[in-house]
């Protein structure tokens, strides 16, 4: 719903000058601004300007704490201050050379604390380095307020924590933020902050005529936090010597009023994802405004988007070793959308989406911000080709279908985290992890026992008998376990997320939402290629249940051949198929907490290798202990028949059944082309084309040998930029877990001729 | 047949899971060969492995397909495992059509399509000639990759299947080609003149081993044979590697190549040179 404003633009500031007018003027309506006032490009990337001396001075400064990273991990953090909009000062990195200015605390590096997401996680994060919180945090937060960890775990039953501890549902926001909600940060660069707060007024002030039903009384509640937040954003930013309480008049205030936005979210958030949402195309406008009066220089232009990107590459946060362990390397999916198309079909392509790629070359390549191509068929080629070769250089974007999302999602969705569309400002996401399908499988097999620990988790269904697995047998068994594992998982989020809106509400974020927003609860799957090649060679090959001696089945003895999924060969992609849509419709029977609509991913994030270690032997031939494929992938090395087998099978899972996005990570050898550089380029783009055309919705592009990888696990210091895009994001390959290293380096590279 | 080639038989009879032999699955292990037997010619063929993406074999993104059977013993064969027919896997032609089918709308969007490699195609005239007849039914490009040995076996209707032949000319030195393949240059010679004579699209492909093709002579004269043919698109000059020597070991035949080089960087610049000094496009 579109928000009313009251007053007409301001005729004191000329902030609006020269843009086009429209619906945008009289209502909060970014969308609507940027459809009016872009500037599509379709041009090559010849224009695009070196980095500034300043730039380069910013950067520099930040190194030696950049490579003690690599070896300490956390810097420092600020044990005393739980962090809000207001709590620390100003900080710089080098105050005359940033041109875009704002850190989370005091200083970069030092991390902030957040207990009201949970006080264990601030405790444990702390603890890993050696610190303690202090004395008047800790009374705070164990006395008098209680917390959105505490919140959940009142709520919990005793099936959902024994789901937790057995992993088959693993990695739930109840210790810490939910994240993957992007506020609308370019609202507070067009509007300005008190234009905001008086829609936000006009909005609440008609609840205060609606009778006070429970719902009625949460948003009003929520609409006062908000109206609170915008107060203290104003207030932060003037410590910066910045006034945003009107709009920004030029380029370079677009750029700080939108970052403020981002930085009052992240102040108050440790979310699992904290993304920024499609900005490069907005802030075009302004910059195209300014080198059109002359205020500003191409090089100037590229300075705005470097140190904003700076800015982004250093955003931290104070997790868990256990944190570390499920996703690795400190992510936090400041994800930027770039490109896509325009309803009306012009391309949002502009000078900018090349700008902002080009960080990755002045800059050197990093995982943060995650760049994630918009990718349309009716993209301009030359941009195609620059994405691509982007890609090349630094392995650090990854591509969704803008064909598959625009007729869902319109044409100004952002995503957040990895793969989650969502329409900006106007739609939010209760986040849920994922559950485990591969042990799920071998529950159904056990009658819900677990096939480690051999206690009962699951419902007391009847185990499989006899010495070789029916398939019949076994996916009736299957389907009543996911139906119990849906219900429990649905069970668990919904309690989750109502501690979080009680205990740890998102104001900043939601402020620069509309009041009435669409909400969807993210569920996901990890597993799925080894629940389908399990039921591939159960139904193709012959497998024998290994039972101990109290008939619990440990392992399995799996002969004669069997289709493996990533072979694009139906019998298996469609058992795939058919899982993704009966979970998708297990989780449907049960009813949301705020009625959110239900989606669903086929993701895992780096948490594969936790996944796998918690999962024993499974039908396919899989050991105990050894990771899942990430994602959606095929298991490593089952996808025998080349790149264009794997990603086609992946392509056949159904977005419909799964709107939260299906993760693809296809890691390719770079190779010398007899055919020159512009056409290899043409003709990646046109396998991307193909992949997306052929239904596939995401793809993490890698290019890069083996043997770099193997060097930099020897040599990290020879390799502090390796950036390498693992399941949704992208991380410095030097900072994951030696394990997590492993698991990159044993999965499939191709010759795909780029 | 010799002791080794028995035993070569038998290893590659067991095909490790998740290879990419794995065309055979609906077979049973125990099948009779009989199995599905149909009367009609080329209702079966015999088939060493498939590949997809490759973006060197043609134009676009292809499917190769990798029959065996070879009159060849080339010395620097990098996949020994075709020679014998009965390498490959006996399977029903119109499950390697079916296959084909799964991929085809893919390969048409890259403006790719199929390869069929070996091996020698040409062993299987029947059975390839079904596959590409189907291959063009569905839209698709059409290549093979020949030695041209056995080019008299392809008849017109064969090659009207076809949108590009790959030739391999291994040699322009009637000895040198002896030498390098156990078998006559002349055939081959013969091959190429009726195909440009029909004007059908070549890629010659010349394989630059030190030691054995690498003498100026034998290069120039494939150049002088191959530069006035309109037809020939493109020479492609590739440098001799040690990626197949494990696959002579494993099936325990000697290998005369072991000490020799790959090809420099600087050997393939010189061939690549005299093609095009000799008015070929090179690369």
């Amino acid at each position: 719903m579109s928000t009313t404003i009251t007053k007409p633009p301001p005729t004191t500031t000329d902030a609006w000058r020269g843009f086009n007018a429209g619906q945008w003027q009289r209502e909060t309506n970014v969308r609507d601004f940027i459809v009016a006032n872009v500037t599509s490009y379709t041009g090559d990337p010849e224009f695009l300007a070196k980095p500034t001396a300043r730039t380069l001075a910013v950067w520099k400064c930040l190194q030696p704490s950049l490579r003690e990273e690599i070896k300490k991990g956390v810097l420092d953090a600020d044990e005393t201050t739980p962090s809000s909009l207001t709590s620390h000062g100003p900080g710089y990195i080098d105050k005359d050379n940033e041109v875009i200015v704002g850190l989370q605390t005091d200083k970069p590096f030092r991390r902030a604390i957040m207990p009201v997401g949970g006080f264990r996680m601030v405790e444990a994060g702390l603890k890993s380095i050696g610190r303690e919180v202090a004395p008047a945090v800790r009374e705070t937060f164990t006395k008098y307020r209680k917390t959105h960890n505490e919140g959940v775990f009142d709520l919990y039953t005793s099936e959902i924590r024994a789901c937790r501890s057995s992993h088959i549902i693993t990695g739930l926001p109840d210790a810490y933020g939910r994240g993957r909600i992007i506020g609308d940060y370019r609202r507070v660069a067009l509007y300005g902050v008190d234009r905001l707060v008086e829609a936000k007024q006009a909005e609440r002030a008609e609840l205060g005529g609606r009778w006070p039903s429970e719902e009625v009384m949460q948003l009003r509640e929520e609409m006062a936090d908000q109206l609170r937040a915008l107060a203290d954003l104003k207030t932060m930013a003037t410590g910066y010597g910045c006034d945003i309480s009107q709009p920004a008049t030029n380029a370079r205030e677009a750029v700080q009023w939108t970052y403020f936005g981002y930085l009052g979210a992240i102040k108050e958030m440790n979310g699992a994802a904290m993304s920024i949402g499609r900005v490069s195309t907005f802030l075009d406008i302004y910059i195209e405004r300014d080198l059109k009066e002359k205020a500003l220089t191409e090089e100037q232009a590229q300075e705005l988007i470097d140190q904003f990107v700076i800015k982004l590459r250093i955003v931290r946060f104070l997790r868990t070793p256990e944190y570390d362990a499920l996703f690795s390397g400190d992510p936090y999916w400041a994800t930027e959308s770039v490109g896509g198309m325009a309803l009306d079909g012009r391309t949002l392509v502009t000078k900018s989406s090349f700008r902002i790629l080009h960080t990755l070359t002045n800059l050197g390549p990093a995982p943060e911000p995650n760049l994630s191509i918009l990718w349309s068929k009716n993209l301009p080629d030359a941009f195609k080709r620059y994405c691509i070769k982007v890609s090349t250089e630094s392995s650090a974007l990854q591509y969704e279908s803008d064909d598959l999302m625009l007729p869902v999602h319109g044409d100004d969705y952002g995503i957040a985290c990895c793969v989650s569309a969502m329409r900006l400002g106007k739609q939010m996401q209760f986040f849920g992890a994922r559950v485990n399908l591969g042990k799920c499988l071998l529950y159904a097999l056990n009658g819900g026992r677990d096939e480690i620990k051999g206690n009962q988790v699951g419902p007391l269904f009847r185990p499989v008998t006899g010495d070789v697995l029916e398939y019949d047998d076994v996916l009736a068994k299957f389907d009543n376990m996911m139906a119990w594992l849906a219900q429990t998982y649905v069970h668990a989020m919904n309690c989750i997320h109502y501690a979080h809106d009680r205990y740890n509400y998102e104001r900043m974020m939601m402020a620069l939402h509309d009041r009435d927003i669409l909400r969807t609860m993210a569920f996901g799957i990890a597993g799925l290629s080894v629940a389908a090649d399990s039921l591939s060679a159960i139904k193709f090959g012959k497998v024998k249940p290994i039972r101990r001696a109290d008939g619990l089945i440990t392992d399995f003895e799996t002969s004669g051949d069997f289709p493996k999924f990533g072979n694009n060969d139906p019998r298996v992609d469609d058992i795939a198929v058919d899982l993704v849509k009966r979970f998708m419709g297990h989780l449907r029977k049960h009813p949301t907490y705020r009625g959110a609509v239900h989606t669903q991913s086929v993701l895992t994030i780096t948490s594969n290798v936790v996944y796998g270690k918690a999962t024993g032997s499974t039908p396919d031939g899989r050991r105990a202990g050894e990771p899942f494929a990430p994602g959606a992938n095929p298991m490593h090395g089952r996808d025998s028949h080349g790149w264009l087998a794997s990603c086609l099978s992946v392509a056949r899972l159904p977005y419909d059944e799964a709107q939260d996005g299906i993760s693809y990570t296809l890691s390719v050898v770079p190779q010398e082309t007899r055919q020159g550089e512009n056409e290899a380029l043409t003709r990646a783009a046109d396998a991307l084309d193909m992949y997306f055309g052929q239904g596939g919705f995401h793809v993490n592009l890698n290019v890069l040998r083996k043997e770099t990888l193997l060097d930099a696990m020897e040599h990290p210091d020879k390799y502090p930029q390796l950036t390498i895009r693992v399941s949704g994001y992208a991380v410095n390959f030097v900072r994951l877990t030696r394990e997590q290293q492993l698991d990159v380096i044993n999965r499939s590279f191709f010759h795909a001729g780029i | 047949m010799p002791a080794s080639e028995t035993k070569s038989a038998s290893a590659v009879a067991e095909i490790p899971e998740g290879s990419r032999h794995d065309l055979r699955h609906d077979l049973s292990p125990d099948a009779p060969e009989t199995e599905n037997y149909s009367d009609e010619a080329g209702a079966f063929g015999y088939v060493h492995s498939y590949e997809t993406g490759s973006r060197l074999d043609g134009p676009g993104v292809r499917l190769t397909l990798f029959v065996s059977g070879c009159p060849l013993r080339c010395q620097y064969c990098h996949n020994p495992d075709t020679w014998h027919l009965k390498h490959g896997v006996r399977i029903p032609v119109e499950q390697v059509i079916t296959r084909l089918g799964h991929f085809a709308p893919a390969l048409r969007a890259m403006q790719g399509g199929l390869t069929i490699s070996g091996g020698e195609v040409l062993v299987q005239t029947a059975f390839t000639g079904r596959i590409l007849r189907a291959a063009k039914s569905l839209g698709l490009h059409t290549a093979i990759e020949t030695s041209g040995f056995l080019g008299a076996r392809a008849t017109d209707e064969y090659l009207q299947q076809l949108d590009l032949v790959i030739l391999d000319i291994k040699s322009g030195d009637p000895e040198t080609y002896r030498r390098a393949t156990q078998r006559d240059l002349e055939p081959t010679l013969r091959f190429a003149a009726r195909l440009a004579a029909m004007n059908k699209p070549v890629w010659v492909r010349f394989t630059l081993v030190p030691g054995l093709t690498d003498d100026p002579a034998n290069v120039a004269a494939v150049a002088k044979f191959v530069a006035p043919l309109k037809n020939v698109e493109v020479v492609e000059v590739l440098p001799f590697h040690q990626l197949g020597a494990f696959k002579w070991k494993a099936l325990g035949v000697e290998y005369t190549l072991n000490d020799t080089p790959p090809a420099s960087p600087e050997l393939v610049a010189r061939v690549i040179g005299q093609f095009r000094d000799a008015g070929c496009k090179a690369r």
